[in-house]
């Protein structure tokens, strides 16, 4: 479903991505870790169409179509999905008429009828039981005020009510506390089919103790510089990234 | 009906039709009227070259032939359209000017709210009310002043509280093209209570022209709500003061909504002259097109304990333009002041324009103020956000900008007042 080849990506002048390949199939979950400033939540952004990245060379396709070319919003209405490592407060804009909005524009997209005020309740309530999000949350402006861990609950929640076909879960571990931990990663398993995949940006194995990867991938330096199973996250947590980054002396 | 051309024809014609229009008044109306004129003679209409008026210039629209009459046609059913049906409650009507019972609706008890035309009044109270307690007296004022004659007196008595909102729709109305100088005079007395909100409206293609001024006096433990509400509209020019008096412990709470009109002038002078008083004073405008929104505030700090509050926020498309200049005065005596002010616009555009200026004299040492203004594009973060959720950029530029001005409707109390603003400023945003 997606297939980034050689992606290279700059800001402001400085070269980040320096040449990234990487394949995702329908029913995958792909770990991306490796240490910060390594270029994870940029490749995040670039996927999800942030305009400061600027794409210097290669090429991303997304269920067979030019990812790169598309707007965020066509990106999103394809089915991208990226939950923020830092979720933006936007004080003024309540999270329920913002995402009404936006499942209308996804629905609209896909040749969808508008959802009714009835089925939009039942689906808020059926979708933040399921990442046992406080309600009340959701009446108030988006984000603004809202906890680390609240910010995190509200983007896997908003994720769970537009079902996309890839999500780029970006750190959503941290700020969580163990149950809030718990409970997400069981959303994104029940949200998890065959039709579907993830990619999960963590520092931590112990994310992947519930959400269990296919694949685990270490980003280094703008490149990813080894790939491997599960096994490699283990790997890491014990030995850290040296021997990652200076392969010779490994 | 007068005929004229330019700036010095203008004053001649203005001069002519206050001489008609005073053949009937009393003696002492006249002597405030024709003192008035002469300073607006002397002062002439206002240039840029006035540091008051810097930025904002009437002077092309004043070259064109008015109407001075208050002569009009206008019918119920024209009227019927420019009233909202939402807002229920004492419906005032004022037509070029002219306060017009027969299209007005009063539901209070006249021991509630007296509602009376200007030349029923006793001199004192002409006198009090009229010129005394000027915070500014300039050109528009003056020449407002020198028409009161036709003011319309709202008078609410001592511990009275107005149950129903008053609206005042102020209607600009003519075949041809019009300058009127509609003068309002609230009284609220001791312990009394009123919500006012005046509406500003026109009928027909006609550049019209007000110069409205309103004064509302708070005695003791006196609570006014006022709002202004100007919608978008074509070849509408506008100069307006609401001056403010208070008396002590006396509270008021004022909000401008300017959704458009080609040149828009508000001015809003706070005169804080007792202990004890409350005043905060709201203002949100949106601009498009060549349209220009100037908001002048004056809040004079002249005794102790006194508190305002000032936020003035501005969304300006295409090639707008707005100005915002706020002057706080805490005078010598006016310790233990609390003065806040904060003015942001977000500019849509790149030809669109902000000039804003605060201006802080502060002559008591106790005091506790602050100011702040900033002008600016929408952040990149929260568009993002949103479009990566899959808001066109279109719909979540509304959602930012309607988020980013409903900070003002929010604090609207007079709910269906409220609504009504929800609704106009969606529709407003959506056209620009
Ligand atoms: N807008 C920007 N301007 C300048 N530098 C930037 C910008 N965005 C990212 N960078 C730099 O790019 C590099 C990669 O950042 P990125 O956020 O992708 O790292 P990361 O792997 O997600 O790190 P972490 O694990 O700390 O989240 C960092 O050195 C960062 O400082
Ligand atoms: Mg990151």
């Amino acid at each position: 479903m997606l297939k980034i080849n050689n992606l290279h990506a700059k800001v402001e002048s400085k070269d980040i991505l320096k040449g990234i390949n990487l394949e995702v199939n329908p029913g995958e979950v792909h770990a991306i870790m490796g240490p910060n400033g390594s270029g994870k939540s940029t490749l995040a952004s670039v996927l999800a169409g942030r305009a400061d990245y600027e794409v210097t060379e290669g090429s991303v396709e997304f269920m067979g179509k030019e990812l790169l070319e598309m707007s965020p919003e066509d990106r999103a209405r394809e089915g991208i999905f990226l939950a923020f490592q830092y979720p933006v407060e936007i004080p003024g804009v309540s999270t329920t008429n913002f995402l009404k909005t936006a499942l209308n524009e996804v629905r609209k997209y896909r040749g969808q009828d508008p959802i009714d005020a009835v089925s939009f309740l039942n689906l808020v309530k059926e979708k933040s039981k399921l990442v046992e999000i406080d309600p009340s949350l959701l009446k108030r402006s988006l984000n603004e005020g809202f906890s680390g861990g609240e910010k995190k609950r509200n983007e896997v929640f908003q994720m769970a009510m537009l079902e996309p076909k890839l999500a780029l879960l970006d750190e959503t571990d941290s700020g969580l506390d163990i149950d809030a931990l718990r409970i997400v990663a069981n959303g994104v398993n029940k949200l998890k089919n065959k039709d579907n995949a993830v990619i999960v940006v963590t520092h931590y194995q112990r994310l992947l103790d519930y959400i269990v990867p296919d694949f685990v991938h270490v980003l280094y330096n703008g490149k990813i510089v080894k790939s491997g199973t599960k096994e490699l996250a283990l790997e890491l947590e014990e030995k850290g990234y040296d021997w990652i980054k200076n392969p010779v002396s490994a | 009906m007068e005929s004229l051309v330019g700036n010095i024809d203008l004053k001649e014609s203005l001069k002519q039709h206050l001489e008609q229009q005073l053949s009937n008044a009393s003696s002492y109306l006249k002597e405030i009227s024709i003192n008035s004129f002469d300073k607006f003679e002397k002062l002439g209409f206002p240039t840029i070259k006035n540091e008051d008026w810097k930025y904002t210039n009437f002077s092309t629209v004043l070259k064109n032939n008015f109407q001075l009459s208050n002569e009009n046609s206008l019918t119920y059913e024209q009227l019927s359209k420019l009233l909202f049906s939402k807002l229920q409650g004492n419906i005032l009507v004022v037509v070029n000017g002219i306060y017009r019972p027969e299209f007005s609706t009063i539901l209070e008890k006249e021991n509630t709210l007296q509602v009376r035309k200007i030349n029923n009044l006793s001199k004192e109270f002409i006198e009090q009310h009229l010129s005394k307690t000027l915070a500014v007296s300039d050109a528009m004022t003056s020449l407002n002043t020198a028409f009161a004659s036709q003011a319309l007196i709202l008078q609410i008595p001592k511990g009275k509280v107005v149950e129903h909102p008053v609206y005042l729709y102020f209607i600009a109305s003519s075949d041809s093209n019009i300058f009127f100088h509609p003068r309002t005079i609230v009284v609220a007395e001791e312990n009394s209570q009123i919500k006012l909100a005046e509406i500003h409206q026109k009928q027909g293609n006609h550049i019209s022209f007000s110069n409205a001024f309103t004064d509302i006096y708070l005695d003791k433990d006196a609570n006014v709500e006022y709002y202004k509400i100007q919608p978008d509209q074509e070849e509408h020019y506008h100069v307006g003061t609401t001056q403010v008096v208070h008396k002590e412990k006396s509270c008021f709470c004022g909000t401008t909504i300017t959704l458009g009109g080609t040149i828009v002038r508000n001015n809003m002078n706070l005169i804080l002259n007792s202990n004890h008083c409350d005043s905060t004073i709201n203002g949100l405008y949106v601009g498009n097109n060549n349209q220009h929104i100037d908001n002048h505030s004056l809040v004079d700090h002249a005794m102790p304990n006194c508190l305002s509050n000032e936020l003035y926020k501005g969304v300006l498309n295409g090639k707008s333009t707005g100005v915002f200049n706020g002057k706080i005065f805490v005078r010598q005596d006016a310790q233990k002041t609390n003065a806040f002010q904060s003015n942001k616009t977000i500019l849509l555009s790149k030809d669109a324009t902000m000039n804003t200026k605060p201006q802080l004299e502060i002559f008591a040492d106790d005091v506790k103020c602050s100011h702040g203004a900033t002008i600016g594009q929408l952040d990149d973060e929260p568009m993002f956000y949103l479009r990566s959720r899959g808001l066109s950029e279109s719909s979540a530029r509304m959602m930012l900008v309607s988020a980013f001005a409903q900070d003002i409707i929010e604090h609207i109390k007079l709910e269906p007042l409220k609504e009504l603003m929800v609704t106009m400023l969606e529709e407003t945003l959506i056209q620009n």
